[in-house]
């Protein structure tokens, strides 16, 4: 055994070139997998413990202003566990030496200090002093981003009063682990907000001594979180409620769960693509590796060795090879895993992040490499133990040939012999043929997908940003606003063209489902913010109906010329039946959008708009932002350019960070699989070719049949490589949809070019090692062995 | 018949030592010959004798430790690894133990692997039927008894119109009956187009078909035997 054990050291040394490919083959694949799988349980477990430590609430509704003691008639609903009555408001803040608008949203703290429900972790300093009304505790996201200090102060506009506020602490809530304002396109740390103040302080401020009008609670387990929601209307409906909703409808939450989701998903995708691609090269190389050993097999059963000990001995040497590879994608795995883990907690906002190893996932890494390996093994092996071992060690016969398709019609006259021999070769072998050419294709579609991603998020954003979203400057005002609000912005210096818009909370059913969201009311005239559909063509807005996008549609089960009955969630709570006049493709959003006058009309209001979109001036929109902040009935301004970079700086950071380490593997895998074939092809056919170089053929001439095979068959991977990066892309894609986006598959001609780049590069630089290794052929050496 | 310029090789003090691992191998010692235009020599020796590593150094696939080795008066110990390609490809041609045909080629392809490359080749047909292989020009190996493959070897091998034709254990894969056909074919190549030609061998009995037998032990010739009347491979028995 122990000489035996010496073979297979040396043996791994002499194979050093092809292990160190394998190994980054299953460093990829082990690396991808460990990352995805422990960011995601480490999230997740972060989430959970959060979420219970800090007292999470379950259901949260608003409502206009109702009398505390309303609380005791919440709490006496079924099912309903803790209570807690507060005062928020949206603000408008000024901070000085920050000329953009920032808003935020005040919420009321009770006076004890002490929340019973979505209670602040305090990262820095401390609760407000009851007897102060000018302390605040801001939201972590926020100090950072205007690198707020304990004791520093900055205003905010509290009901139409200017006010300086003090920072007294700066905190976490597990009610805004994700900062977003309502219906933003992504987080915006600078100019969106979170601040705590005492309930005595707020509630002075909104005339809400001894009333609330915001409301959090939880529920016993296993309770009916509808039945819940509809007696909470029924209490809190004429006291203004603007609907009660669930945790799952909770923004944070929800763009938390939306987030998650795709990562689960990604980490569904990505690794089971990685490690499947590592498993099947790992198969293909391990397989035409023992092939090349089948005389040493031959011979150690010559010796008496028997069946088991030789199918052990191989299986040590497959656990050899990869066991480098596994140790190093684990150890990357755990790296990268903490580092993407970070990266969310950059935009999600949790205590700490507990780092989740969960054994399974080692172990499945370990043992889906190694039994693919083997099972690489086991067939070639089974073959070379099969074999009498006197049969075995005789020279193979030489293999079967025939003359080619390709020659038959008639092109084999102009054939030199070498270029005969690559023909030949390529199609006497089939199946090999098509493993080496798929192994190839997969790596590159691998690279495919996940340059994919960036290509969807630039579409994305320009879709959206571009095309739809063609105003500099968003203004939405506090309450719904008299038409004539828009001729008086028109007329402010700078501003060159305004449209009015107005949104309406409603709450959609058809038949058992339904669904909260909002209706755009959009101009019949509409310059600045086209609906623009997935073929990009802007969509007519109908003078009567609703138009659903698709994704919508599918939540409800509606199609066109269906009835969609329309809750409005705001001014006189209409319920209507409105035609569905169709269903439109957009990639963002969740939304229905009617006729602006016709959304009114339902609304029984007059001309009413909920804000205005407006391009200015570039030079006049500083003073434009000084104007609004102290314009009371304005709620808030939202700027387009910040949109845009937001979304790249925060929304599609983590992305693109995992696309970047999936492209790094890609790209492993890929020069993996060529550099493997490349050395496979050389070592089964350095006999013929030094044959070739005996009879006289230069080296150039001899590394022509070789590469040139090597070529034709990276060549031919390529598009089959395109083919099959499209399929995967189509359908992460689809598996990636979500309430917050729909991936469009877009993949760009430079994502192409680049995975064939990879491809290519890693041919030629295997294609160079290979061709110092036929220079260095052992021509004496050769005559001597046989086949 | 013997004089300067029916030289083709000539062997001056040819050492060549290998190292194999930290252990010297002396496989040349000092060897000493000659060989002429149109002979056919064998060269006889134990395993370990040097035979394949004079033939290798002859034929350009080997370069010596020290002496010198001339073809045609230009001397191979100097040549750089272009020279000596250029060499194997136009004016030795080599038969192997194992044949070293390309599976992926038939017969015809096989030899006109090589005359696509040569400079003055005759034909691959012409090549394959001086061996007497007419019938199997498009066959691939694996369609070939050892004998034919071996055959074929000796066609690609002739097919440039070598100088010298370099034998290394032609018949030690086959059986006696196939060996004589295969010996037939290169005494035929010798005696029709006058290529030089060495046969390395175990076997004495071949030796009876040469002009010259050349005897090989520890790296040194021991004996040279002149053999005045050569036996046609017919007669040879093993």
């Amino acid at each position: 055994m122990k000489s035996l054990d010496r073979k297979l050291w040396r043996d791994v040394w002499h194979m050093k070139g092809q292990v160190f490919a394998i190994t980054l083959v299953v460093v990829s694949g082990v690396a991808t997998f460990i990352m995805f799988i422990t960011t995601m349980h480490s999230l997740d477990y972060t989430r959970s413990s959060f979420y219970r430590d800090y007292n999470f609430a379950d259901v949260f509704v608003n409502l206009k202003r109702a009398p505390e003691s309303l609380k005791e008639k919440i709490k006496e609903v079924s099912g309903v566990k803790d209570v807690e009555t507060r005062v928020s408001a949206h603000v408008k803040l000024d901070i000085s030496g920050f000329a953009e608008p920032v808003t935020g949203r005040i919420i009321s703290i009770p006076d004890d200090g002490r929340p019973l429900l979505n209670r602040l972790y305090i990262r820095q300093g401390r609760i407000p002093d009851p007897d102060k009304d000018n302390e605040v505790v801001i939201a972590e996201t926020f100090a950072e981003a205007h690198g707020f200090a304990l004791g520093d102060q900055f205003a905010a506009v509290i009901n139409g009063k200017w006010k300086k506020l003090i920072i007294c602490g700066i905190a976490l809530s597990p009610e805004f682990v994700l900062v977003m304002r309502q219906y933003a396109m992504s987080p915006d740390f600078k100019r969106y907000g979170i601040l705590w103040m005492n309930r005595k302080a707020i509630g002075k401020a909104y005339n809400m001594d001894g009333a609330f009008n915001d409301v959090a609670l939880t529920l016993y387990p296993g309770v009916k979180v509808t039945e819940v929601l509809n007696n909470l209307d029924n209490i809190v409906g004429k006291y203004g409620g603007y609907g009660a909703y669930a945790r799952k409808d909770q923004i944070s939450h929800r763009l938390l769960n939306e987030e998650f989701n795709m990562l689960k998903t990604s980490s569904r995708i990505f690794p089971t693509i990685f490690i499947c691609v590592a498993a099947f090269l790992l198969n293909v190389v391990m397989s035409r590796t023992i092939n090349t050993q089948r005389e040493q097999i031959a011979a150690l059963k010559a010796f008496g060795y028997d069946n088991f000990v030789i199918g052990i001995h191989y299986a040590k040497l497959v656990v050899l090879i990869i066991a480098a590879g596994l140790m190093i994608g684990i150890g990357s795995g755990i790296w990268l895993g903490k580092i993407l883990g970070g990266i969310y907690m950059e935009v999600y906002r949790f205590p700490a992040l507990t780092f989740i190893l969960e054994p399974w996932v080692i172990i499945a890494a370990v043992v889906i490499s190694i039994v693919s390996a083997l099972a690489g093994t086991l067939h070639s092996l089974w073959r070379a133990a099969g074999q009498p071992p006197a049969e075995a060690m005789r020279p193979e016969p030489p293999a079967k040939f025939k003359v080619t398709l390709i020659e038959k019609t008639g092109i084999g006259r102009w054939l030199t012999q070498p270029t005969r021999i690559i023909v030949r070769n390529i199609e006497r072998k089939p199946i090999r043929t098509f493993l080496s050419i798929l192994g190839i294709a997969v790596a590159c579609a691998t690279m495919i997908s996940s340059g994919f991603f960036k290509d969807s998020v630039d579409y994305m954003v320009n879709v959206q940003f571009v095309l739809s979203q063609k105003e500099d400057i968003a203004v939405a005002f506090t309450d719904p606003t008299s038409y004539k609000a828009l001729y008086e912005i028109k007329r402010m210096e700078g501003v060159h063209h305004a449209e009015s818009f107005r949104t309406v909370p409603v709450k959609l059913k058809y038949g058992l489902n339904s669904y909260k969201t909002v209706i755009n009311g959009l101009e019949q005239e509409n310059l600045l913010h086209p609906l623009v559909d997935t073929n990009l063509n802007q969509v007519i807005m109908p003078k009567e109906g609703i138009i659903l996008n698709d994704y919508l549609g599918e939540i409800l089960g509606i199609k066109a010329g269906d009835f969609v009955t329309v809750e409005t969630l705001e001014g006189a709570r209409t319920i209507r039946q409105v035609p569905v006049v169709a269903l439109t493709k957009l990639y963002l959003g969740v939304m229905a959008y009617m006729d602006m006058q016709a959304l009114n009309r339902l609304m029984k209001e007059g001309d009413a708009v909920s804000g205005i979109y407006l391009t200015a001036d570039s030079r006049k929109q500083e003073k434009l932002y000084g104007a609004f902040v102290n314009m009371p009935r304005v709620s808030g301004t939202i700027v387009r350019n910040n949109e845009i970079r937001n979304f790249y700086d925060v929304q599609a950071k983590g992305m693109l960070f995992f696309t970047f380490i999936a492209t790094i593997m890609a790209c492993s895998i890929s020069i993996g699989v060529v550099y493997n074939n490349a050395r496979i092809a050389l070592s089964e056919r350095s006999r013929e070719l030094s044959s070739l170089r005996v009879l006289g053929y230069t080296r150039g001439e001899i590394s022509y049949i070789l590469l040139g095979e090597l070529a034709i068959i990276t060549l031919a991977a390529i598009p089959l490589g395109f083919i099959i990066g499209y399929w995967l892309c189509a359908y992460i894609a689809q598996a990636l949809a979500s309430d917050l986006f729909r991936v469009p598959l877009v993949i760009e001609m430079k994502t192409l070019a680049l995975a064939a780049a990879v491809v290519l590069t890693a041919a030629s630089l295997s294609g160079l090692i290979v061709r110092h290794k036929l220079d260095h052929l052992d021509l004496v050496e050769v005559l001597k062995t046989r086949e | 018949m013997i004089n300067e310029n029916n030289i083709v090789f000539q062997v001056r003090n040819l050492t060549k030592v290998y190292q194999m691992g930290d252990v010297e191998v002396h496989a040349l010692r000092g060897a000493d010959l000659e060989l002429y235009t149109g002979e056919l020599i064998v060269l006889l020796g134990p395993s370990g004798s040097g035979k394949s590593t004079l033939l290798n150094i002859l034929g350009g696939l080997d370069t010596a430790t020290s002496g010198f080795v001339s073809y045609r008066g230009k001397d191979l110990t100097r040549a750089s690894e272009q020279e000596l390609t250029e060499y194997r490809r136009f004016h030795v041609g080599f038969v192997f133990q194992f044949y070293n045909l390309i599976p992926s080629l038939t017969a015809r392809e096989n030899v006109a692997v090589v005359t696509e490359i040569a400079r003055n080749p005759m034909s691959p047909e012409a090549a394959l039927a001086m061996v007497g292989l007419s019938d199997r020009l498009d066959h691939f190996p694996a369609q070939l008894s050892g004998g034919e493959q071996q055959r074929v070897a000796i066609a690609r091998a002739i097919s440039k119109n070598p100088e010298v034709l370099l034998c290394d254990e032609p018949t030690g894969a086959l059986d006696s009956q196939t060996g004589i056909v295969v010996l037939e074919a290169l005494e035929r190549v010798n005696r029709e187009l006058g290529t030089a030609t060495a046969i390395i061998t175990h076997n004495v009995d071949i030796a009876g078909m040469a002009d010259r037998i050349i005897h090989l032990s520890n790296g040194r010739i021991s004996e040279v035997a002149v053999n005045n009347s050569r036996k046609s491979p017919r007669d040879i028995q093993w």
